[in-house]
């Protein structure tokens, strides 16, 4: 153990120089110059989190130490790990972006995402601190079948993790490239190896802390942002608003958004559209669905359930959900001004071009806020949002790793290979292997998947999560002739509902609308006539709403006027290219050579795109969705809960009967809690 | 922590225990259910009372902006009413039983 306890200086010695190398060689947002600060901040927070790793080291020793911090976390910092580990990159950036690209549709998420905790603090976290030990198989396992239950409740843990992960390492890698120029595989590699190193040497101690440190840099980042945003305006909310309302940036945005429906619109009706819903979300029945997918799939995040067995006792994981709710709450309610004020500051156009998603909005943002792309200040402040961002990713994905390991370690081995009859070292032996062969497998799906469309992964997760391991582990609890037969049944059903329709759903590349695009950009569009408006069409039924099978309604649409041909990319930039020709102006040829140089770009990106799609159907072999929600929560929860509840009732099984007295009274009470 | 065989149907059948399982699941679905129905009034306002969501009613600030704020206030007073509850009553309630535990049924 002693050469394994020295291991994290060494690794982070080897990072140091990945980063050091990557800082001098790379091209990001961060100009050359300055790639030294980089260097800096990300050095300075990578060995802070080697050190909370070494000293974490020295108190892992036994599987309660590794799996649940030995149940010395308070409520307080189970709060802050709590947010460390829901705040990903896609909720910092992600919302961030969508707020200064489409304003009050991305907030809409934020509300979701918080409320989501509501379900977590009143019917979860108590009962499962009450009546668990370090997984959701534990739970599973108290009433029902030991070995069936821990089997499917792994079997689940690992898919809903490994889909969470995989959109953390694409994204997080796509994201430290445009930063600071890093390339895709070596990101990759860096952040499987960091959190290897945390999760391995550290256990659930140094996760904890991990998430903690990565949890107040994100919020002290956040509120320093905010503060420089809305300090100019008196810290007033209508001041605010009323800048985003008047800002022209906001106005054309909208203008595009709307399409013809804008052309009766006078400025400040446009800016003030942003702050109204329907810019983002068309479709209220997939909101709906993806509402509920949020709500309850949320507390059946095996990483999530998981961080209740680190604190002592029911009332400590009561005050953890709390404090959870507080940052997480007051974070979210940050995402409001970080989004607006991205977008009177930079400029939706600025955002988008930089990143089409609105990603890189928040570390934009900071640039301009610290005085731009060419000062000092500028650049730490990129480069602190940056490394923050990283370590957000870093973070997330060593709490996923640490969920599935466990699933695979303390439930398959320990539980149905070993009868739980394995030896304490036996154990911690078992969960550091899981959790290298579960990091080298994150670490070759995440390069795997580059360039891949990951956005549906999230999504199945909470769908997953939702539909399978909340149905299961509610009626476990709270429905006495719940039973093995339930459970199995339930969960199986509700993950292969969730994840088959996704597959299907909108979600996933069509070939054909790739190959549409391409040749749009290449070649243009045809003239196109002025249409009347359009009275809203019904639609044959609910089911038709939902899936591509009979007609579906059609919303109203207004009239629009007719549209001139124009031109593609290859037509445009041969007209260029005889034009610069003739320009003298210096400056005007610069911005000539701009021009020609996106253009290459989108016809080199068309061109490929065509190569790769051209004539092909998607990954299940669909030309267009069948399944037309983006979230199949709306149908697999309902249908999850529902063979729960059948299975139930079809098995017979005398002992999940017998043990409901017990297992009821054991989570009202905690007596006899771990 | 202790080994003793509990008579967990005992326990279970104590008054003291049948008033906490009602209490606390009378309160805890109540929230339950006028929580989710509070959020999804948020979706279901933005599809379909959109000309309401619209409504200025301080400077730029609109209703619907209004409401999505109200549901940060209402998930923290949630939370918080919950807690209350709980660290006055229901762990007091709960105490008392586990004190008594090992009498229960012996």
């Amino acid at each position: 153990m002693r050469i394994l306890n020295n291991m994290p200086q060494w690794l982070g010695l080897i990072l140091l120089s990945i980063f050091s190398n990557a800082a001098r060689a790379g091209e990001g947002a961060v100009s050359a110059e300055y790639k030294w600060i980089t260097f800096a901040v990300f050095g300075s927070i990578i060995a802070l989190t080697m050190a909370i790793t070494y000293w974490a080291a020295k108190r892992t020793h036994t599987a309660v130490e590794f799996y649940a911090a030995n149940r010395s976390i308070s409520g307080l910092q189970n709060g802050w790990a709590i947010a460390g580990d829901y705040l990903s990159a896609a909720s910092f950036l992600g919302i961030a972006g969508l707020i200064s690209l489409y304003g009050y549709d991305g907030f809409m998420y934020s509300v979701g995402f918080l409320m989501a905790y509501i379900t977590v603090l009143l019917v979860i976290a108590e009962p499962c601190r009450n009546i668990g030990k370090y997984t959701l198989g534990d739970i599973l396992a108290f009433r029902n079948d030991p070995k069936k239950a821990k089997t499917i409740a792994a079997i689940t843990t690992i898919t809903v993790s490994i889909f969470y992960l995989t959109a953390q390492m694409v994204g997080g890698g796509i994201l430290v490239k445009t930063l600071i120029g890093i390339d895709y595989e070596v990101s990759v590699i860096a952040v499987g190896l960091l959190m290897l190193a945390y999760v391995v040497f550290g256990g659930m101690v140094a996760t904890t802390w991990v998430q903690i440190v990565k949890a107040v840099l994100l919020v002290a980042a956040s509120v320093v942002l905010v503060v420089l945003v809305w300090a100019p305006y008196g810290f007033s909310l209508p001041g605010f608003l009323n800048g985003v309302v008047h800002y022209e940036g906001v106005q054309q945005q909208v203008a595009k958004l709307l399409g013809s429906a804008a052309t009766n619109m006078t400025p400040e009706e446009l800016g003030q559209r942003f702050l109204e819903p329907g810019l983002f979300l068309k479709s209220p029945i997939d909101q709906i669905s993806l509402g509920l997918a949020l709500v309850l799939g949320t507390a059946g995040l095996p990483h999530i359930l998981m961080r209740f067995f680190t604190v002592p006792n029911a009332k400590e994981a009561r005050k953890s959900v709390m404090w959870a709710m507080v940052i997480i709450g007051g974070f979210y309610l940050l995402t409001l001004f970080l989004g607006l004020g991205a977008a009177i500051n930079v400029g939706p156009a600025n955002i988008a071009a930089l990143d089409k998603g609105g990603n890189m909005a928040a570390p934009i943002l900071a640039q301009y806020l610290g005085g731009g792309a060419h000062s000092m200040l500028g650049n730490f402040f990129l480069a602190f949002v940056a490394a923050v961002a990283f370590a957000t990713i870093v973070a997330v994905v060593a709490g996923l790793v640490l969920a599935s390991a466990s699933a695979m370690a303390h439930d398959i081995y320990v539980g149905v290979i070993r009868g739980d009859h394995a030896t304490p070292d036996e154990q911690v032996k078992a969960a550091r292997i899981s959790t290298l062969i579960v990091g080298i497998i994150a670490i070759v799906i995440g390069i795997a998947a580059k360039g891949q469309n990951v956005a549906h992964l999230v999504g199945m997760a909470f769908a997953v999560a939702a539909s399978s391991n909340l149905p299961a582990v509610l009626l476990t609890l709270h429905w006495k002739r719940c039973n093995t037969g339930g459970v199995v049944l339930g969960m199986l059903v509700g993950a292969i509902t969730a994840i088959a329709l996704v597959m299907v759903s909108p979600n996933m590349t069509y070939p054909k609308d790739v190959v549409k695009a391409a040749n749009k950009v290449l070649q243009g569009e045809p003239a196109v006539e002025a249409k009347p408006a359009v009275a809203a069409q019904p639609g044959e039924g609910f089911v038709c709403e939902l899936f591509a099978a009979c007609k579906k309604s059609e919303p109203a649409k207004p009239a629009t006027l007719a549209r001139p041909a124009t031109p593609g990319a290859v037509e445009k930039l041969a007209t260029l290219s005889t034009q610069l020709a003739s320009i003298t102006d210096a400056a005007e040829i610069a911005k000539t050579r701009n021009e020609i140089d996106k253009l290459e770009k989108a016809i080199k990106k068309a061109r490929d795109d065509l190569k790769q799609y051209e004539g092909k159907t998607s990954i299940v072999g669909l030309e267009k969705p069948f399944f037309l929600l983006k979230n199949p929560g709306l149908i697999s929860i309902p249908l999850g809960f529902l063979m729960v509840v059948m299975g139930s009732l079809l098995y017979r099984d005398p002992h999940a009967a017998e043990m409901w007295d017990e297992i009821y009274v054991r989570q009202n009470t905690g007596i006899h809690a771990h | 922590m202790t080994t003793t065989k509990m008579n967990w149907r005992a326990i279970d059948a104590d008054p003291r225990f049948q008033a906490l399982h009602r209490k606390k699941s009378r309160f805890l679905w109540g929230l339950m259910i006028f929580s989710m129905i509070y959020y999804f009034l948020l979706p279901i306002g933005t599809a379909y009372f959109q000309e309401i969501f619209k409504i200025k009613v301080w400077g730029p600030v609109n209703i619907g902006l209004l409401f999505a704020l109200s549901e940060f206030v209402v998930a923290w007073l949630v939370a918080y009413i919950y807690s209350r509850k709980a660290n006055t009553e229901f762990d007091a309630m709960a105490q008392d039983i586990v004190n008594d535990a090992h009498n229960l049924g012996a």
